[in-house]
């Protein structure tokens, strides 16, 4: 046995390392580097195969479904599928390729505004200072409001609501700046957040550097805490921005719900009831705007655990 | 305080133009009964303190016993509860006074460096020059050139803080507080964070900010170091200034039971 405190210990003989009830040298031999590749082989064999079985019922499914064939038919149609793609006007379709383009411009246009909007809103509920308390108020309520209400229904309130308004400048505009307003209206309320759980995710000790050297609240976040805070949030908005890449499609219910109200001969301003859309809307806030509060509340409760031992300054 | 304007310094207007011509007050700190609590729990309770011009003093006392949140305090990076601290005279825990004018005087370095990482050594020491003080970047990187040379940090200056050692940043924390010519310095556990063969460039640093007449106030767990720099020890316990004067009263016969309690743990712990 080695002697307990001596330096022996690390220099222990095999015999010793037996006498110990060690295992002794060579023991793990048969799970040495042959075995491990052979494993790797069994491990490759059997994903494969697993793969080719999932991959195969899959294609039993479309190919013996009884609907099968209508389901190629109508959605399989390479021939209906190549004038979709380049669009046909004699036969009335919209070319979805074109489609494309006018949606990733709405992408872009959307994107850097909301970009913009969403730091500012972030911005103005990060500040402390009294002066700015109703706007901060403002930040908190735009969030509660936009993160609570259905983006198809801020499209239809503003599609449908800003041409009924008859306002000089807002009231004619396309449909296309219609739904980008939609978008960044809505979109501006998650991305405040997650600018804000950045600003949040920057230790207070960076806040209290920067404001000992005399940097006001402003130049701190301004120099110091959005810098830090924009690298850390970078991902999680790029998967916000995939998402306004799709949602982006929605705008295109705009154009649906007027046609189908033409055809249907309804005069849209006097008889269709556009207030379910408010009623909606109200509902809705009535579920989300709760679970938002509860939100911040842990969110407080985890800055106050986190300030508990650090700085009361903000 | 025997300036021209001796209430604008610190006002909400003024430009905090406090000079080193008006710093020759004979008293550059005094607190007086100062509390704070966090929540009940009441970390400092009643401290009076005075710090002359150019006088080192070090603050010891065991762990929660207030250092820290008495240097955080006079920075006014934590709000006093009670009681006043009065730089070069004046009162800064009066209602309307610009805390940011009265940083711009008093260099805080923090136990964990707290440089900022996403800014070069140079640009973490020329942000207050150029951002607060509003001199011309050309300028401000001169001169922090120049405190990087004087202590030895010159070929860091295009690095940013995570390629530097412990040592390295805690240096460059110093350079960055020294860049906005403070009057006073307050140093909180500098060498806590850093490994046992990097405290004494640190304190190498802090050794010549002393000679050069640096008014600082330094909390610390180094006593072999407050012995050797201090003009004045203070042992602080549960909030209070149990025991306070020269390094060799305090440390060769020290009166209170506690301090005398406190020593003989760091003797026994060999820190001392």
């Amino acid at each position: 046995m080695p002697v307990r405190g001596s330096r022996e210990g690390a220099y222990l003989d095999e015999q010793t390392l037996l006498s110990t009830g060690a295992p002794p040298p060579g023991a793990f031999a048969g799970t040495g580097r042959h075995s491990h590749l052979f494993g790797g082989q069994r491990a490759a064999a059997v994903s494969t195969a697993s793969t080719v079985v999932f991959l195969g019922a899959v294609v039993a499914l479309f190919v013996f479904a009884p609907g099968a064939a209508a389901v190629r038919h109508t959605f399989f149609n390479p021939q209906q599928m190549w004038q979709a793609f380049i669009g046909d006007p004699s036969k009335g379709l919209y070319s979805v390729g074109k489609g494309l383009i006018l949606n990733i411009e709405m992408f872009l246009i959307a994107e850097v505004l909301i970009l913009f909007w969403a730091l500012v809103i972030a911005v103005l509920r990060q500040l402390r200072n009294p002066v700015l308390f109703p706007f901060r108020m403002l930040a908190v309520l735009y969030t509660d409001v936009f993160r609570g209400v259905p983006l198809i229904i801020v499209i239809f309130g503003i599609g449908f609501g800003a041409p009924a308004l008859y306002l000089r400048g807002i009231s004619t505009q396309s449909d296309f700046v219609y739904g980008i307003a939609a978008l960044v209206l809505s979109y501006s309320a998650y991305v405040a957040e997650v600018y804000r759980a950045g600003i949040n995710s920057v230790h207070q000790s960076q806040v209290a550097a920067a404001r000992s050297l005399g940097l006001s609240q402003w130049k701190s976040l301004r120099f110091v805490v959005l810098p830090q805070a924009v690298r850390t949030v970078i991902p999680p908005l790029l998967n916000d921005f995939i998402s306004l890449q799709k949602d982006t499609a929605l705008v295109s219910t705009l154009g649906a719900v007027i046609e189908a109200n033409r055809a249907a001969q309804i005069d849209s301003s006097t008889l269709f009831v556009y207030s379910s859309y408010t009623v909606a809307a109200l509902l809705f806030l009535c579920l989300t705007i709760p679970l938002a509060r509860f939100t911040d509340h842990l969110i407080a409760r985890d800055v106050g655990r986190r300030m508990a031992g650090g700085s009361a300054i903000r | 305080m025997t300036g021209p304007e001796p209430t604008a310094e610190f006002g909400t207007g003024g430009d905090g133009g406090l000079r080193e011509s008006e710093l020759s007050g004979d008293e550059a700190i005094r607190l007086e009964g100062v509390h704070k609590s966090f929540g009940s729990l009441g970390v400092l309770r009643g401290i009076d303190l005075s710090v002359q011009t150019h006088e080192v003093i070090c603050l010891i006392g065991a762990s929660g016993s207030g250092k820290s949140t008495l240097l955080r305090c006079v920075n006014l990076l934590e709000p006093v509860n009670q009681g006043r601290i009065m730089l070069w005279g004046q009162d800064v825990t009066a209602p309307g006074v610009d805390e940011n004018a009265v940083r711009r005087h008093i260099g805080i370095v923090f136990q964990s460096f707290n440089l900022f990482p996403h800014m070069t050594v140079l640009r973490n020491i020329t942000l207050g020059p150029t951002r607060v003080l509003g001199v011309a970047r050309e300028e401000a990187e001169a001169g922090a050139c120049a405190l990087l040379e004087r202590f030895g940090l010159s070929d860091k200056k295009n690095d940013y803080p995570d390629r530097l050692s412990g040592g390295q940043q805690q240096r460059v924390a110093i350079v960055r507080a020294l860049a906005m010519q403070p009057g006073i310095m307050l140093l909180d556990e500098v060498t806590s964070a850093l490994d046992p063969e990097l405290v004494a460039e640190v304190l190498g640093v802090i050794r010549e900010l002393a000679g050069a007449g640096m008014t600082m106030l330094i909390a610390t767990h180094e006593m072999g170091f407050a012995r050797d720099i201090a003009d004045r020890v203070c042992f602080l316990d549960e909030g209070v200034i149990l025991e306070q004067g020269p390094p060799q009263q305090v440390f060769t016969a020290p009166v209170e039971v506690r301090t005398q309690q406190f020593l003989r743990r760091i003797v026994d712990a060999g820190r001392l």
